[in-house]
């Protein structure tokens, strides 16, 4: 089996769970207590916020530990809103974490062009006074695509200078360095099991002791910003996950990005008429999405499946049902060939042989659909 | 042995006729089709419902999928619904439903992903042989779906499994408690799936897609003896709002949208002894003319004797209630049925 999916989630990384392990056994404590048993937990805690600070290129006091990127992304927006009133401004690829938080706080969106990169004169064109947050995301979940943020950056103080900056970097985090690539943002949004670490925690930073409306509220833990029990094992194994993801980040890259280009350029010239979405220049190594026209997405994925590869369309609606990109449909892509692209995507851990075994099937199946 | 894609709607028909294909030994794969993206409270679409039917798959060992036929479901069953009624007819969706979604797109994707047949949870049941392949009313004569399959042609029964359709409900239910299933004890899924009962119903689905006009209501005498708020929402048969202030029962007999007029009647001035129907289907050879048929002319109606003209008109022995135009007319000889129109 070929596991091609690590836009939608990765395998725990070894490292993480060693980390997480005594936290889900001897060490149990509330780190909000004041006894041995809480203490041991909120020393792991602090610990852990002080890895993740350093990988995020941000200060330990702000990072808000949250139940992952979507709340992370939500944080952002309905804080900001929450707290100063206004509106915010989006581009039309983010992920419906932040496109539907958008829309429920009356925020308008921004087109991208043909490779998915937001169109900046579009974007200070949206702003304004009115303005309170700002969210352009780091690297695109579907296709890959990285955004220019500090030019967005600029606009941003340009156009609207007393709007907050946000990014999503959910998806950047296991190949940027986010640090330095979303340094110019006031608001970060990461998700843990996109780098190896475990489901449902991820992190917001929250730069310069910038008050947010929270969205949970109870016993005021993350400073007033998010409150209920830490996820400790949770944390620690995002902490982890994130320091190991740094450290092989560099190699990771390059060797993954040869198996993506390998992969695309592969299957391109094997299937005629393939179309591969967005610009390789400006896209993460992961990333491998492809349009084959005449064969339709829901179909090749589930012959895909039978044939032991796991791979996705991008998005999928809560019953499961592939829906039509809204990311694809955003850079242009008429809608009868967005319903025929597949995205491909590669991690740490995909192999020489992953990539074999996607090159002998895909065309042959794409074929056989085309066939009728 | 066959592979065989089953329709899993998420109720307790298509969970049992699963776990049949199954135990018979076939290789089963499940798949729930999306039919409708707005909202839903009853029928086959909602999330719910997706969530039952991959629950029972895990419970017996098989692969699930979900097909978005959103669109197809849009432009096959919803649009020409719409268009029906804004023409003064009364539709059957899920006629059409499973003329074009489930015998239609649904077969057609099973059969580009390599399976040899479908099954789905209906009560009737499909059968092959020298004589080409056959459709019957389920074993349960109460509960029998033959008539809403009554428009598939010979190519489409011949890939076609219908497992419970040998079964009652009650031996349905049973087998599918009996397996721990969390569907056994589902309510049956009830009128149009598309249109919310807890939301105003046809009436305000039709009208946020529609303009409704008020029509007057006259006599077969052209005397006006009422108004009617929807021309749109009135069906030929139907006797709810058109009794004016007379005396005795009366029927809308013609709905005429374009002239916002409703035809009303005695119950003698609403019943035919013949009925005219188009767009004929067979489950085998055409019938020639003058054939002896029993018509039935709603999902659970009595079948009625007829005689076949041999084009689309069909005598019948006894005078019966006027069908509203777009319903099925569905043809049998005693449990087979032989074809099926769309009355006029």
């Amino acid at each position: 089996m070929a596991y091609l999916d690590h836009a939608a989630t990765t395998p725990l990384r070894p490292e993480a769970l060693a980390a997480m392990l005594p936290f889900l056994t001897e060490h149990f404590g509330n780190p909000s207590g004041a006894h041995a048993v809480s203490r041991r937990a909120k020393q792991a805690l602090e610990e852990a916020r002080e890895e993740v600070a350093a990988a995020l290129g941000c200060a330990p006091g702000e990072v808000v530990f949250t139940g992952g990127g979507t709340e992370a992304d939500n944080l952002a927006l309905a804080g900001v809103v929450g707290r100063r009133g206004g509106r915010p401004v989006c581009s039309a690829v983010e992920h419906h974490a932040v496109l539907h938080a958008t829309e429920a706080l009356g925020g308008t969106v921004v087109g991208v062009d043909e490779r998915g990169v937001v169109d900046l004169d579009a974007l200070g064109a949206a702003l304004g006074p009115e303005v309170s947050v700002v969210s352009v995301m780091l690297a695109n979940n579907e296709v890959g695509t990285v955004q220019p943020l500090a030019q967005v950056a600029e606009v941003v103080r340009r156009c609207a200078p007393g709007a907050a900056l946000h990014t999503d970097a959910v998806q950047a985090f296991a190949w940027m360095d986010v640090a330095g690539a979303a340094a110019d943002a006031d608001l970060v949004a990461v998700s843990a099991h996109k780098f190896g670490g475990p489901k449902g925690v991820g992190a917001l930073v929250v730069r310069g002791g910038r008050k947010l409306a929270p969205l949970v509220h109870g016993g005021g833990q993350e400073q007033e910003r998010r409150s209920g029990t830490h996820n400790v094992a949770g944390i620690v194994g995002m902490a982890a996950a994130m320091t190991a993801a740094v450290a092989g980040r560099e190699t990771t890259n390059l060797r993954v990005g040869a198996l993506r280009d390998r992969l695309a350029d592969g299957l391109l010239a094997a299937v005629p008429g393939a179309v591969e979405t967005g610009d390789r220049a400006v896209k993460i190594p992961g990333n491998c999405h492809l349009r084959f026209p005449g064969a339709e997405s829901e179909a090749l994925l589930f012959l895909l499946d039978e044939a032991g590869l796991c791979a996705s369309a991008g998005s999928a609606c809560a019953s499961g049902a592939m829906e039509p990109s809204h990311v694809l449909a955003a850079m242009g892509v008429p809608r009868q060939e967005a319903l025929c692209g597949i995205r491909l995507s590669l991690g740490p851990t995909t192999t020489d042989d992953d990539v074999d075994l996607a090159l002998r099937v895909v065309p042959e199946l794409v074929a056989r659909l085309r066939r009728g | 042995m066959a592979r065989v894609l089953v329709a899993m709607s998420g109720g307790v028909d298509s969970s049992v006729a699963a776990a049949v294909l199954r135990d018979e030994g076939h290789e089963v794969v499940g798949a729930t089709m999306k039919l409708w993206g707005g909202s839903s409270d009853s029928g086959c679409c909602s999330v719910a419902d997706v969530e039952d039917a991959r629950r029972v798959a895990q419970q017996l060992g098989l692969a699930h999928h979900v097909f978005n036929l959103t669109d197809d479901f849009d432009s096959h069953v919803v649009e020409p619904y719409v268009a029906a009624h804004a023409g003064g007819r009364t539709p059957n969706p899920c006629v059409e439903c499973n003329r074009h979604l489930k015998f239609g797109s649904f077969l057609r994707r099973a059969r580009q992903l390599g399976f040899d047949a479908i099954a789905t949870g209906h009560h009737a049941r499909a059968g092959g042989g020298s004589g080409g392949p056959t459709l019957r009313r389920g074993v349960d004569r109460a509960k029998d779906q033959s008539y809403v399959l009554s428009m598939l042609g010979p190519a489409q029964l011949g890939r076609l499994r219908l497992p419970v359709g040998e079964m009652t409900k009650d031996e349905v239910r049973r087998r599918a408690a009996a397996m721990g299933l969390r569907t056994a004890a589902k309510p049956d899924s009830q009128d149009v799936c598309f249109i919310m009962a807890t939301n105003g119903g046809r009436e305000a689905f039709l009208g946020e897609r529609i303009p409704l006009h008020p029509g007057r209501v006259v006599d077969t005498g052209g005397r006006v003896v009422g108004t009617v708020p929807a021309v749109e929402l009135v069906t030929v048969g139907q006797r709810r709002g058109l009794s004016g202030g007379g005396s005795g029962r009366r029927y809308a007999i013609a709905v005429d949208v374009a002239g916002a007029t409703v035809v009303t009647g005695t119950e003698r001035e609403l019943s035919v002894d013949h009925l005219d129907v188009g767009e004929l289907t067979w489950t085998g050879a055409p019938l020639a003319a003058g054939a002896d048929v029993e018509v039935q002319t709603s999902a659970h109606g009595n079948p009625v004797p007829a005689v076949y003209d041999g084009g689309g008109g069909l005598c019948l022995v006894e005078p019966i209630r006027r069908v509203a135009p777009g319903q099925t007319v569905a043809l049998y000889a005693g449990d087979e049925v032989l074809g099926a129109g769309i009355a006029h």
